[in-house]
C-alpha cells in the first residue's frame, strides 16, 4: 500500500473516533437541556411570587430602605459572572466574559472599583490565566445548579451590599449570565439586581385601576429586609439556570457542528484515498505493461 | 363568597396550588387567618405549618419554612425556601 493512501485512512479513522465522541455528547446534551428547561421552568412561581412581593414593597410604600433607594455616590461595583465548569461549548463562555469585560470598562470609566464574583471554573481560569483577581470563586455544579449554592453566593454578595463602601463594601450589584432564548439562541444578559432598577413582570397598573394598600407584618423594614436576600437568591438562582441550560444548548450545538465537520472530512479524505488508490493501481498495470514491452522487444 | 386561590411555591417548584376556602398560617407575629376578602398583606412566615381548608371542607397541612406570605384581590401566595406537603 502506497504511503499517501495509508496517510489518508487514518486521517479517515481519526475523524470517524472523533465524530463517535462528539455524536455522543450531542446526544447527552440533548438530553439534559430537556431536563434543565424543566427545572427553568418549576423555578418560574417561586420568582415571579418573590419579584412580585418586591415590586409591591418597592411601589406600595414610601420607607426609605437600602433595597430601593440609590446611594448618592457609587464607588465599587461587583459583578457576579456566570459561567460553566466544561468548554465544549462554543462561545458560550467567551460571550458571557465578554459582555463582563465591556461592563466592567463602562463601570470603569464612570469612576467605579469593580470586583469579580466568579461561578464556574472557566471563567475562574480565564482570571487566573490574566493574573486578575477575584473577590470569590465557587467551581463545580454548574450543570445542575442546587438552591444551596445559589443561597451561598446570595449571601456572600448581600452581605457585601449592607456594608459600607468604606469598609469594603459594594453599592451595586450586577449579574452576567447566559439567557436561555431557545434551543439554537442563548443570549449573554448583564442585569442589576441591587439597588432595584427594572422590576420585571409587573404591568403598570390600569389608570382606574386601584392599588392595594398593602398591610406589612411585622413593620415594613423588616419585611424589606427579610425579602432582600430572598430576592438576591431567587434571580441568582434563575441566573444559574438560566445558565445551565444555556451551557447544554450550546454544547448541543457545538458538538452537532463538529459531527458534521468529521463527515465532511471523512468524505473529503474518501476521495482523496479513492484518488490516491486508482493512481497506484493505475502506475503499478502501466509498470507491468512497460515491463512486458522491455522483455518482449528484448527477445 | 369566592374561593381563595392559593399557590405554595418552593425555591425549585410549585408545591400545591388551587382553591381555598381558608387557609391559617404562621407568621414571625403569631397564627394568621385568611379568608376571602380579606385586605392586601405581606407577612414574614415562621417555622411552621401552613393549614388549607378547600372549598369541600378538606384540610391539608403544609410545612412551610423560611419565606413569606402575600394576599392581594383573594390571591394567596405563600413562598418559602423550603415548602413541602405533610
Amino acid at each position: 500500500m502506497g504511503a499517501q493512501l495509508r496517510v489518508y485512512r487514518q486521517k479517515i479513522k481519526a475523524a470517524q473516533t472523533t465524530k463517535k465522541i462528539t455524536r455522543a455528547m450531542e446526544l447527552i446534551s440533548a438530553s439534559r437541556i430537556q431536563k434543565a428547561q424543566q427545572r427553568v421552568a418549576a423555578s418560574g412561581p417561586y420568582s415571579r411570587a418573590v419579584t412580585r412581593a418586591v415590586s409591591a414593597v418597592a411601589t406600595f410604600s414610601n420607607v426609605d430602605h437600602v433595597l430601593t433607594t440609590e446611594p448618592e455616590v457609587i464607588e465599587r461595583a461587583a459583578i457576579v459572572i456566570f459561567s460553566s465548569d466544561r468548554g465544549l461549548a462554543g462561545a458560550f463562555n467567551a460571550n458571557v466574559l465578554r459582555e463582563a469585560n465591556e461592563l466592567a470598562a463602562r463601570l470603569q470609566a464612570q469612576g467605579k472599583d469593580v470586583v469579580y464574583y466568579l461561578v464556574g471554573r472557566k471563567a475562574v481560569a480565564y482570571f487566573a490565566f490574566r493574573k486578575r483577581d477575584a473577590e470569590r470563586i465557587w467551581t463545580g455544579g454548574t450543570d445542575s445548579p442546587e438552591f444551596s449554592m445559589a443561597k451561598e453566593i446570595g449571601d456572600a454578595v448581600v452581605s457585601k451590599f449592607l456594608q459600607p463602601a468604606s469598609e469594603g463594601g459594594v453599592d451595586e450589584i450586577h449579574i452576567v449570565y447566559n439567557r436561555f432564548v431557545s434551543m439554537l439562541t442563548q443570549v449573554p444578559e448583564v442585569v442589576r439586581l441591587l439597588p432595584l432598577e427594572v422590576v420585571e413582570g409587573v404591568e403598570p397598573p390600569a389608570k382606574d385601576d386601584v392599588l392595594p394598600l398593602y398591610e406589612f407584618e411585622p413593620e415594613v423594614g423588616d419585611v424589606l429586609d427579610a425579602l432582600l436576600p430572598v430576592y438576591i437568591e431567587s434571580r441568582i438562582f434563575n441566573a444559574m439556570l438560566q445558565s445551565a441550560a444555556s451551557k447544554h444548548a450550546a454544547t448541543q450545538k457545538a458538538m452537532k457542528s463538529a459531527s458534521d465537520n468529521a463527515d465532511k472530512l471523512i468524505k473529503t479524505y474518501t476521495t482523496l484515498a479513492n484518488n490516491a488508490r486508482q493512481s497506484e493501481i493505475t502506475q503499478q498495470i502501466s509498470e507491468i505493461v512497460g515491463g512486458a514491452d522491455a522483455l518482449s522487444s528484448a527477445k | 363568597m369566592a374561593d381563595l386561590k392559593v399557590s405554595i411555591v418552593s425555591a425549585d417548584h410549585e408545591v400545591w396550588s388551587g382553591l381555598a376556602k381558608q387557609i391559617v398560617a404562621r407568621t414571625t407575629e403569631g397564627e394568621i387567618g385568611i379568608l376571602p376578602g380579606h385586605e392586601p398583606i405581606l407577612a414574614i412566615l415562621g417555622a411552621g405549618e401552613v393549614r388549607v381548608t378547600s372549598p369541600n371542607g378538606e384540610v391539608f397541612t403544609a410545612n412551610a419554612d423560611d419565606g413569606f406570605l402575600s394576599v392581594e384581590h383573594d390571591t394567596v401566595t405563600v413562598v418559602a425556601r423550603n415548602a413541602e406537603l405533610v
